[in-house]
């Protein structure tokens, strides 16, 4: 995969361009993301966690997601949540109620098996 | 007089304090990692500093996207952690100094820096991982903390060089504390990873090593990156480098490096390590 920058020298860059395989959470990702964020937040509480997991579509109703929000959390599509304005961390949360880890995750983004996405890690180590 | 004894970069990530808890430290994976930590314990335990300020990023515990500070500081009698979604055991709390917390308020607010002041904070594991990191499996914690929260998760985050800047008033703010304590500054956090986009698993190591380098001898070098810098250089959680930033900047000019380690891979992340003395 395109891996900008790695080994060049590492001047400040002048230009604004967008970077390949990356969405900065600004005000419009949060904007966009506010009601999936919001659900997410309410994670940190293991009775919302029940709560969700007794009636998954109730819960997304409750906090106002669109259907593009709710067809990813449908699909536990992380790409898909982060188009939808979802933000890593928050995510990271509803992942966690399916078991998932950043690894997983990660396997899942870039359409790799998780022990590819493992080997990919440790390849940074060379 | 408050005296800063010393500053300490480390990651902060969950998976540390998931391996602690499992006790994997001595798995072949994990070993290394916390070996490094030995001589910091060892330095620790001689320097015995009575106050750590912990610079950190909330990472959607304490702070929501209805109000996200800047810059936050916790003013509160004790601080408590909480399972972040994923069940993680509450441990014993944290012990805070509100009267220090309000004498760095007061100060950095008289040199500019005006803070969202906390009475009540929720820490998560960017400040706990670095706490068990510092002090494993001890009954009551040695030092009284006051967390120090960075944005670093929605943009636009405060500017490396800004962070910086901050950083050095923290210093001032600390030496004018006329109480006599011993102050360790932590900044946590990355250093190069991506959790997030098809770019997920993005470590830059040649990045991780020139950053270690350059926060201890020349941190205005780190200081000229842009936020955005940052992100293409290190990862979409790169940025957390400007908690390092906050902490080299209390340290003052002259500082020697006693430890520095490099792991990679750590979970997701290229993992830094770097134990400065403050040098009188």
């Amino acid at each position: 995969m395109p891996q900008t920058r790695k080994t060049t020298s590492f001047e400040p860059s002048a230009h604004g361009r967008e970077i390949w395989g990356t969405t900065i959470f600004d005000g419009n990702a949060a904007r966009r993301g506010y009601p999936l964020n919001k659900m997410c937040f309410s994670f940190n509480e293991a009775h919302n966690r029940t709560e969700f997991l007794r009636d998954e579509n109730a819960y997304c109703r409750k906090y106002g997601l669109d259907e593009a929000q709710r067809e990813a959390v449908r699909r536990r599509d992380v790409l898909a949540l982060i188009a939808a304005g979802g933000n890593i961390y928050y995510l990271a949360k509803l992942a966690g109620i399916f078991g998932l880890n950043v690894q997983d995750i990660g396997a899942q983004q870039t359409g790799r098996s998780v022990e590819d996405f493992r080997a990919m890690l440790r390849a940074a180590g060379d | 007089m408050a005296r800063i004894v010393g500053g300490i970069g480390t990651s902060h990530i969950p998976a540390i304090g998931i391996a602690m808890a499992k006790q994997q430290c001595e798995d072949p994976y994990w070993r290394p990692f916390f070996q490094a930590y030995g001589p910091v314990r060892n330095w620790l335990e001689a320097v015995q500093p009575t106050v750590a300020i912990v610079i950190y990023n909330d990472h959607g515990l304490n702070f929501f996207l209805d109000k996200m500070p800047a810059f936050a500081i916790g003013a509160a009698a004790e601080y408590r952690n909480a399972d972040e979604g994923w069940g993680l055991p509450t441990l014993t709390p944290f012990p805070g100094d509100t009267a220090f917390s309000w004498h760095l308020i007061e100060s950095l607010s008289a040199a500019d820096f005006d803070l969202t002041t906390c009475q009540e904070m929720l820490v998560d594991h960017g400040f706990v991982v670095p706490m068990q990191l510092m002090w494993p499996n001890t009954p009551a914690w040695p030092v009284r903390t006051i967390p120090i929260h960075v944005n670093t998760v929605q943009h636009p985050l405060p500017t490396p060089r800004r962070c910086l800047k901050f950083g050095e008033a923290l210093g001032q703010a600390i030496a004018s504390w006329p109480q006599d304590e011993r102050v360790v500054v932590l900044g946590t956090g990355g250093l190069s990873h991506q959790l997030d986009g098809r770019r997920a698993g993005f470590i830059n190591k040649p990045f991780d090593l020139y950053c270690l380098e350059k926060i201890e001898r020349d941190p205005e070098a780190l200081a000229r990156y842009s936020i955005r810098d940052l992100v293409e250089l290190a990862g979409t959680q790169g940025p957390e480098l400007i908690q390092w930033l906050v902490m080299r900047g209390a340290l003052g000019s002259a500082v020697r490096r006693l430890e520095s380690n490099y792991q990679v891979p750590i979970s997701n992340t290229g993992s830094g390590l770097l134990l400065l003395e403050t040098a009188a």
